[in-house]
């Protein structure tokens, strides 16, 4: 295997080794959550020193589906829902490759929810990075599988009357072996998130709320991206290891961040050798 | 009173001093202002010109406060901020005043 390359010349951005900088400025929205996330993935890799070649970057469809087009390792950009379909099937035909999934909430929750819980409960070796945001940004803002209460959106303008998923409860409930949540303020604590991931083996999901604000921050009125960053100061908290299920959202209280699950359990691709070598041998 | 033995001879140390620089790419920049809210050293501050896309880039006004935490660098949504290292070399006579 070939290491990455150190072309970083005096003066130049330290974590450009990972980014594709011929797409750079990227399209995301001045003070979206997800341009942030990106770095702290970078900076995780960065701090790795991890080998670009066996990794593979797989996103769905949304704002944060073009998340996969700006690194320099492989990269799919897949149809809507399937990123984890994609992964699982990457992993199992060469368990040498690390598959993460970076995806938004609709993605990965609506449309790909099924893809997410039978990939958590086998145990299939991935890391994914959901980015939360609340609501499907690219087509408009339209309410998802995790807008809250009572928040007005495109599709619901009197008020939200469904109940949202608790995202890192799903994962936990799934079987998935690391379960963490942050926001987008806590960019430090999530690039040590995201190494801790990288380095463990099974399903790994890490939650990363962010604000959007163009649609659902702004119909909420809840200001601009820069005033959303300072609500996120003030009200999270971090418990880790607290139970998943009392890890609430919620923009009037408080926001419970932090690492919650930790385990160890036998992953799917070396289950899957094992018993093939088994067999073999009868 | 100390002894002939315990005694040392002057010698000049070599002190190394850590200066930071604040490298900012304006193009990329989309004024979020993330960096100079965020800052714990109250380092930046917003920009009085904007860039080719009228966005308000950071300014590192009081350089001489930064301690290079890099949280300007990890914050950052569009790759825009870094901070780099400068180390520089000093003589400096230590021992009796």
């Amino acid at each position: 295997m070939t290491t990455t390359p150190k072309t970083i010349t005096e003066g130049e951005h330290p974590i450009l080794d990972y980014i594709r900088r011929d797409r750079l400025p990227h399209i995301f929205c001045s003070a979206c959550g997800i341009g942030t996330v990106l770095n702290a993935f970078a900076n995780a890799l960065r701090s790795l020193n991890y080998d670009i070649d066996r990794l593979v970057v797989i996103s769905g469809i949304g704002c944060t589906g073009r998340a996969s087009g700006y690194f320099a390792a492989d990269g799919y950009h897949t149809t809507h829902g399937r990123a984890i379909a994609f992964a699982s099937g990457v992993k199992v035909a060469n368990p040498d490759l690390n598959p993460v999934v970076i995806s938004g909430d609709g993605d990965l929750f609506a449309i790909g929810g099924n893809h997410f819980i039978h990939a958590a409960r086998r145990n299939v070796d991935m890391l994914v990075l959901c980015i939360n945001n609340f609501n499907y940004g690219m087509t408009g803002g339209q309410m998802g599988p995790t807008t809250p209460d009572s928040a007005i959106t495109v599709t619901s303008p009197d008020g939200n009357i469904e109940h949202p998923f608790n995202l890192v409860s799903v994962a936990a409930a799934s079987g998935a072996v690391f379960v963490a949540r942050w926001t987008a303020l806590h960019a430090r604590r999530l690039t040590k998130s995201i190494e801790k991931a990288l380095q463990k083996k099974g399903f790994k999901f890490i939650e990363v709320i962010s604000p959007c604000p163009t649609l659902y921050d702004r119909y909420n009125r809840h200001g601009s991206g820069l005033d959303v960053m300072k609500k996120y100061r003030e009200l999270s908290v971090i418990r880790n290891f607290t139970d998943p299920m009392k890890a609430e959202i919620d923009y009037r209280t408080r926001i419970v961040c932090g690492e919650f699950v930790d385990t160890e359990k036998p992953e799917f691709t070396d289950l899957l050798a094992k018993q093939a070598e088994t067999l073999q041998q009868r | 009173m100390l002894t002939r033995q315990e005694r040392s001879p002057i010698v000049p140390e070599e002190e190394t001093t850590t200066k930071y620089e604040i490298v900012v790419n304006e193009d990329w920049c989309k004024g979020c202002g993330f960096c100079y809210t965020f800052c714990p050293r109250e380092v930046l501050e917003k920009s009085t010109t904007f860039n080719s896309k009228g966005y308000y880039p950071p300014e590192a006004t009081n350089i001489d406060r930064c301690v290079g935490c890099g949280l300007c660098e990890a914050i950052c949504p569009d790759f825009a901020i870094h901070v780099e290292e400068k180390k520089t070399k000093t003589t400096t006579k230590r021992g009796r005043k």
